[in-house]
């Protein structure tokens, strides 16, 4: 494109853009993205709606996560549209669902939930799993339920009825543009309905740009570790992650 | 108070109080739905709207939807409404108002004297019997101008937040958001970065980054970090260059009290900032973000309904006298507002009702992606809202902002209804935009190459950030 004699010369964006995700420097056609841009765009875009709208097909899982055993559950939202207006009802078991949950005495619980993206639980839930129950020997831990239209509050529910001391969500996260398949787990310790946002520890963006899978576990077996020592999980818990956080990424360099 | 009843189509319609009257009268929401508040058909929503419309505007200053006694939000509406500002309307119902919002009597000069008279129940209550175009009508006749090194919202401009931000504060990639939306001529608003951690050294790094490129580049605007309002304060006590202070508020005490935030400590807040004394062209110095259903979310609505909830947030915005607050209105989700109806609905609302108030108002035209909406709904919108006479609006690289993960308007967008309405930045910027030969002979912004002498310039200054 560059009719200088002297050929083309560096692009002075490269080193920009080799430090940001942003869409900087698209061009132009006039006042608007170039053709080619604006398609990437809807691509993206398109890519998120349907993670977001996707169905998370949780007999494959049930036969990836074999021969541990599953149960399956839904919540209160009937289907997609009622899950996205009606966050109350993705936080309630089903009533026929929730009278056939087994009670049980057991340290952990796993539930995956399909949250805002089908394509994360399908990707990584499963080997996630997988990593974190290797780093938790001696743990009595119950079988894995798979929760449709679930959001996070739903394994209150459930851990409250299973008996679990600690449960652990892993929910697909709101697709962004340029990730379409995080995974997010949050711990609860002692779950039962009515649990707040402040008594969970967080664990996100787990995805192949992000947090890997080994990563993902080391964090998840420190917090279950202390969660279990000092009966609690969240804010209180949050400093001492963080700060073990810093140690773990100096471990991986 | 007593109940109020219509009679429509053969049914009997009663509303015990004026919360559930405002929820009943507002448009369809999911958010008012989700709150168990809403008009249960839309006869009953138009039969609200009837009751309404003959009740008398100063039925609001006698009757408040969250208590005066434990709501602070409340007594502020109400301890500072200006009774003679009042006057010219305080006969009329809020039917009349509308015809008299509508009517060539309601200039620019009447509704500005108007504004402190009005409470944000009476605003919110006439646009629950206002059609869009009526709200892009009234809204157009607002002027509304505030100042810091710009002069933002004066007839003919149309004002933009340059938006960088990033996934990890990373300095190199929001200095590169920050030039190309520069060499889009965005940014005469405020370069406004939200931090991905909000702590006191990630806000004073991101406040010297762009404070050094504005004086780098001699650039007039200001700059903004998005934090807490108690990171702000950490960093003027340690004297960051700190232009604008930041906070999101919310239309009741309960729901502020769970940002963390509360009217006296945005006072100290507001302080603070005045005596630093940065701003040449004024001292409006701070920048709020408000949006429906933030009460809901936080538990403290009040059974009112989301849209009164929001303007009540001007209030608390108005007292600070603030240089920007814009409605982050698709960004919440589809719990609050569902698809791009009602998300267009809800951004007209917000920018009339807060221009009626006074307020400096722009409107961050967005959408999540588990909303029913799309780049073409964000189109209508931020058009509907530059012929409504938006203040600002914001300018996000490709409208893809990949740290908050939503999209927004791009510096494109900004360009194009620039040209299309024969907008111009604030006068301070476009002098800039001038100097720095980046406007054609038509004022119209060019595409700029990266080796032209802008994109040279620019770009080696920021480099060496």
């Amino acid at each position: 494109m560059s009719d200088d004699p002297a050929g083309p010369r560096p692009d002075p964006w490269d080193r920009f853009r080799a430090a940001t995700p942003a869409r900087i420097n698209p061009g132009r056609s006039g006042d608007a993205l170039p053709t080619a841009a604006l398609l990437q765009f809807q691509a993206d875009h398109a890519r998120a709606r349907d993670a977001v709208h996707g169905k998370v097909d949780f007999a494959a899982l049930a036969r990836q996560l074999a021969p541990k055993p599953v149960l399956c559950v839904n919540s209160r939202a009937g289907d997609r549209p009622a899950y996205l207006r009606r966050p109350d009802l993705g936080r309630r078991l089903d009533e026929s669902c929730a009278a056939r949950l087994p009670a049980g005495d057991w340290d952990l619980l796993f539930v995956i939930a399909d949250g805002l993206s089908a394509q994360a639980v399908t990707s990584h839930a499963v080997p996630t799993i997988e990593a974190c129950l290797a780093l938790l020997p001696g743990w009595a831990v119950a079988p894995v339920v798979l929760a449709g239209q679930a959001r996070v509050a739903l394994g209150d529910e459930i851990g409250e009825r299973m008996g679990a001391r600690l449960v652990v969500v892993l929910i697909g996260e709101r697709p962004g543009l340029s990730v379409a398949d995080s995974l997010g787990i949050y711990l609860t310790y002692a779950p039962m309905v009515g649990r707040k946002d402040a008594e969970r520890n967080c664990i996100s963006n787990i995805h192949a740009a992000g947090l890997g899978y080994p990563a993902a576990a080391a964090k998840l077996a420190w917090l279950a570790g202390q969660a279990r020592l000092r009966r609690l999980t969240g804010v209180e818990l949050k400093e001492d992650a963080e700060a073990r956080q810093i140690k773990a990424i100096d471990t991986d360099l | 108070m007593p109940a109020r009843s219509t009679d429509l189509g053969g049914h009997r319609y009663v509303f015990p109080d004026l919360r559930t009257l405002l929820a009943c009268a507002s448009p369809r929401r999911s958010g008012d739905e989700l709150a168990g508040i809403a008009a249960a058909t839309d006869a009953q929503r138009v039969a609200a709207r009837l009751v309404l419309a003959d009740l008398p505007l100063s039925a609001f200053l006698s009757e408040a939807v969250v208590p005066y006694e434990t709501d602070e939000v409340t007594r502020l509406i109400l301890d500072d409404h200006d009774a003679t500002a009042f006057a010219p309307v305080s006969s009329l119902t809020v039917g009349g108002f509308r015809d008299w919002l509508l009517s060539y009597e309601a200039d620019e000069a009447a509704l500005g004297a108007l504004a402190p008279g009005l409470t944000p129940e009476m605003a919110a209550a006439v646009s629950k019997i206002m059609r869009n175009q009526d709200l892009i009508t009234v809204a157009a006749k607002c002027r509304t101008v505030s100042r810091f090194r710009t002069t933002i919202g004066l007839a003919g401009r149309l004002g933009s937040r340059l938006q960088p931000n990033h996934p990890t504060d990373d300095a190199t990639g929001i200095a590169g958001s920050i030039l190309d939306g520069l060499l889009c001529g965005v940014g005469d608003a405020v370069i406004g970065i939200n931090p991905a951690t909000d702590n006191l050294s990630t806000y004073i790094t991101l406040v010297e980054l762009v404070d050094e490129l504005r004086r780098k580049l001699d650039i007039p605007t200001q700059s903004c970090v998005l934090a807490h309002v108690t990171t702000a304060l950490l960093a003027m006590a340690r004297s960051a260059p700190v232009d604008l202070v930041f906070q999101s508020v919310a239309g009741t005490e309960a729901a502020n009290a769970a940002f963390g935030i509360s009217l006296s400590l945005l006072d100290e807040a507001h302080r603070a900032a005045l005596a630093l004394r940065r701003g040449t062209a004024g001292d409006n110095v701070m920048y709020f973000e408000t949006g429906q259903g933030s009460a809901l979310s936080a538990d403290a609505h009040h059974g009112v309904d989301q849209q009164t909830l929001e303007a009540r947030a001007y209030a608390v915005a108005r007292r600070f006298r603030p240089l920007l607050v814009n409605s982050v209105v698709g960004f919440i989700g589809p719990e609050y507002l569902y698809d791009s109806k009602q998300i267009i609905r809800a951004g007209l609302e917000d920018h009339c009702c807060a221009k009626l108030l006074g307020l400096p108002m722009g409107v961050d035209v967005c959408y999540t992606n588990h909303a029913e909406a799309d780049q073409d709904d964000m189109d209508s919108l931020m058009t509907l809202l530059t012929a409504a006479g938006v203040n600002f609006i914001m300018g996000v690289p490709g409208g893809d902002d990949v740290m908050l993960n939503y999209q927004s308007t791009s510096f494109h967008d900004v360009l194009g209804l620039r040209h299309l309405f024969n907008r111009q930045p604030a006068p301070e910027f476009e002098g800039w935009l001038r100097r720095m030969d980046m406007l054609d002979f038509h004022g119209r912004l060019p595409p700029q190459s990266a080796h032209g002498a802008v994109g040279r310039r620019l770009l080696s200054r920021g480099e060496a950030s």
